[in-house]
């Protein structure tokens, strides 16, 4: 160990102090609740209701439409409404059910009550968690249980809970390690009973003492659980950066983190497999951050997936002023948007609302090539060269500078002394690049049948 | 929701530094070479610099104006560009070749390259090298008049007249120089002759450290630059290791000027970290070289030019390897 960091990054100004002393409360849903079918990377769920069914609370409304996918469970109970496309946070519209609450939250049988991990068998264990519909709760949404399935078991020997939360004004996963940090370290004992080679380690930026502290302490006895102090850097908890500063291997994007002998879960997926497998409670709730300078009165939710973010938004107060920027998720990589009236998937880590939108104050202007960008792409790239290439057009010369290597992160255009919309581009490029892969892979199927 | 929010990719947040704020820091850091020169050579001194400043900026907008180009917020390049062209005068250079300077620098150099960020070439050291060429006496005439503080400056020390340090000490051994007219101290903080920003060591330095402290440049390009040139110095000079010729040399001429501002130029010097350090090394290993074997004192400033040609090739052979791809080349998997 010894490192507790990686080459590169930025500080962003950090906006913590809005929201890190707030509890987190239950947030009560009044109005209809709107569950996409897409709230994970993969096929999107099947619908396994009518509308006009009755639903209880804990069941399952949606199946899995593939191997990569997850199934989606009711958070209330109630009758389904209907089943339409929605706008969700990436702006397209997605098919979703939704439920008409009604109030009385009935649960579906045995939701909630306790069972004893080390009865189960470790597959009863990976049924489970897929069955509860859990995927990465910090963004990215990919079916937790497929990372729980290894190739080869043996070979993992940390499982890392990455607790570091390095995306601006996000203390949705502090408030979970201060409020259910008995939670997580049950769910990461429930992960590490499945992989005997392993250990786990819970990674945390040491702009967070007080969660470092608690974990610490609710660690002590655990021999196989320890805590990382991690330095206060943005992106320190982008996965591959953090599997190099927990253990110093470094992967590539052709690589999966158990190849390097890791899984990383975030703080919140793994308080919900404890949920799933301790609780009987399929993943139905997160923490979210309602916060910026345009909210009254900046807060943490614990909320029903499904819920209204406008919902969320009166709870937390409203408005100030009219907002110009509204972000679901970080101001690194979170998703801008236009509406408001769009629900809470699992993935929802923060509602962010601003008075002013710092892209609009730097007009692009032509790179003076000062470098900033180079010494703060932490996966050591060259941007100003990605998006030269990105501008001609030139796909290959983009793959030559190592173009698919870019996690998207946005360090290169947050330090451009230009404005110039560095990753953006990289962005555009990368897509049309996979696309094009994609088109090729299926135009050689075909050919091949 | 019914008014307009802002949509954009993410990320939604900047650090907040700007192209004319780097300027800014550079134009300051400038500042106390510029005010030394003026204190030593005089207000003649201050005309050259503000000639050299003016004439690059109204370049730049002509040649905006006339080319039509769209109308970007100014962002104080071609004010660097002037003020470190000015600094490269002797005190004694009419004021006509400023203007010639400023607007080569500008036109030729830097807008028909395709103007900001697309120069190949440094243009203040552009446009030196091509005066230099031009007008070789008016560029290395360092007589001042005596008696006279408009063009004396205040400093009121003898020797300005003189040929430069390092022009004395060149085929005297050093010891010898600075018992007949320039000692060290004199050298380090600039009351020698020669062009009006280069004489003082210690302003420049102060310029320097203020950039590396602010973040503009990084210790790479001039600690590389300053650390190989001296090697070298030291190695086929054939006067070994001789710290007073060393310190000399390091201090002495365009050096420091060069290596603090010139070589450490953004759009001129190599990108890639390893390409800046092997991009200093080759700018001591020319300069010594030069001001070892050519019949000149004085090499930096065709160093540079020279190194700012070879900036693509240092940057193609120093690309970084990518994140967890350090140990293994690339492997193409695609279809």
């Amino acid at each position: 160990m010894g490192k507790d960091t990686f080459r590169g990054g930025i500080h962003p100004y950090e906006g913590k102090k809005l929201t890190e002393d707030k509890e987190a409360i239950p947030f009560i849903p009044k109005g209809d609740l709107v569950f996409p079918m897409s709230q994970h990377i993969g096929a999107p769920a099947k619908p396994v209701v009518a509308p006009g069914d009755h639903v209880l609370m804990g069941q399952t409304i949606a199946e899995a439409g593939g191997f990569v996918s997850s199934p989606i469970a009711c958070s209330v109970s109630g009758y389904v409404k209907e089943i339409k496309p929605v706008l969700t946070v990436s702006g397209s519209m997605v098919n979703a059910i939704i439920i008409e609450n009604d109030g009385l939250y009935e649960a579906v049988e045995g939701l909630g009550e306790d069972r004893d991990p080390s009865a189960l068998s470790r597959q009863e264990i990976r049924d489970i968690i897929r069955d509860a519909g859990i995927v990465g709760m910090g963004g990215a949404g990919f079916p937790t249980f497929i990372k729980l399935s290894p190739k080869n078991d043996a070979a993992i020997d940390t499982i890392i809970v990455n607790g570091s939360e390095c995306e601006p004004y996000l203390t949705s996963d502090y408030r979970v390690m201060l409020q259910e940090g008995e939670r997580l370290v049950g769910g990461l004992k429930i992960i590490l009973s499945l992989f005997d080679n392993a250990r786990g380690v819970i990674a945390i930026e040491d702009n967070k003492p007080k969660a470092i502290e608690h974990m610490k302490k609710l660690v002590s006895g655990e021999d196989r659980i320890s805590v990382k102090k991690v330095r206060t850097k943005y992106p320190e908890g982008a996965e591959r950066q953090l599997i190099s500063v927990v253990t110093g291997r470094k992967i590539n994007s052709s690589m999966l983190p158990a190849d390097a002998g890791c899984i990383v879960d975030n703080v919140d997926t793994v308080v919900a497999v404890y949920m799933a497998v301790a609780k009987r409670t399929p993943l139905m709730r997160r923490v979210v951050t309602v916060s910026g300078d345009a909210i009254a009165d900046p807060r943490n939710f614990i909320v029903k997936t499904g819920t209204n973010y406008n919902e969320l938004i009166e709870a937390a107060g409203g408005f100030t002023s009219t907002p110009v920027k509204m972000i679901s998720g970080g101001t690194m990589m979170g998703l801008s948007l236009f509406d408001t009236n769009i629900p809470v998937t699992k993935t929802s880590s923060a509602l962010l609302a601003f008075k002013e939108d710092p892209m609009e104050k730097v007009p692009t202007q032509p790179c003076i090539r000062c470098g900033r960008c180079v010494s703060a792409c932490p996966q050591h790239l060259v941007p100003q060269m990605l998006m030269d290439a990105a501008e001609r057009f030139d796909n290959d010369a983009f793959i030559a500078v190592s173009g698919m290597e870019c996690v998207e992160c946005g360090c290169c255009a947050y330090v451009c002394p230009s404005g110039r919309p560095l990753t953006q581009a990289i962005k555009e490029t990368r897509r049309s690049i996979l696309d094009d892969r994609k088109k090729k892979a299926a135009a050689a199927a075909a050919a091949g049948k | 929701m019914k008014e307009l929010v802002n949509v954009s990719a993410s990320p939604h947040d900047r650090s907040g530094k700007t192209t004319k704020s780097i300027m800014r820091d550079v134009v300051i850091a400038l500042l106390p070479a510029s005010a030394f020169g003026v204190f030593q050579f005089g207000f003649k001194a201050l005309l050259v610099l503000v000639t050299s400043v003016v004439s690059a900026v109204v370049a730049e907008f002509l040649w905006n104006h006339f080319m039509k180009k769209p109308k970007l917020p100014y962002e104080c390049s071609a004010v660097v560009t002037g003020l470190l062209l000015g600094l490269n005068f002797p005190v004694s250079i009419p004021l006509w070749i400023p203007v010639v300077g400023s607007a080569f620098a500008i036109i030729v150099v830097k807008q028909m390259y395709g103007g900001l960020g697309r120069n190949f070439m440094n243009p203040a050291l552009g446009a030196r090298c091509f005066l230099v060429i031009c007008f070789a006496g008016r560029m290395t005439d360092f007589a001042v008049e005596k008696g006279n503080v408009f063009v004396n400056g205040f400093a009121g020390v003898d020797g300005l007249s003189r040929a430069t340090p390092l022009g004395i000490i060149k085929d005297l051994p050093v010891t010898e120089a600075v018992g007949s007219s320039v000692s060290l101290s004199d050298m380090f903080f600039g009351f020698t002759g020669g062009v009006i920003g280069e004489t003082s060591a210690i302003a420049i330095l102060i310029g320097g450290i203020y950039l590396v402290v602010r973040k503009v440049i990084s210790l790479r390009i001039p600690l590389a630059y300053l650390i190989s040139c001296g090697a070298f110095m030291m190695i086929f000079s054939g006067r070994g290791f001789d710290c007073e010729y060393l310190a000399a040399q390091l201090i002495g001429g365009g050096l420091m000027l060069g290596a603090w501002f010139m070589a450490t130029d953004y759009v001129t010097s190599p990108i890639t970290p390893w390409g800046q350090i092997i991009y200093g090394i080759l700018l001591g290993v020319l300069t010594g070289l030069i001001r070892i074997c050519s019949s000149g004192a004085e090499g930096v400033s065709f160093t540079i030019i020279f190194c700012n040609l070879l900036v693509p090739l240092i940057e193609k052979m120093t690309m970084p390897k990518a994140f967890g791809l350090e140990k293994k080349p690339k492997k193409k998997k695609e279809a």
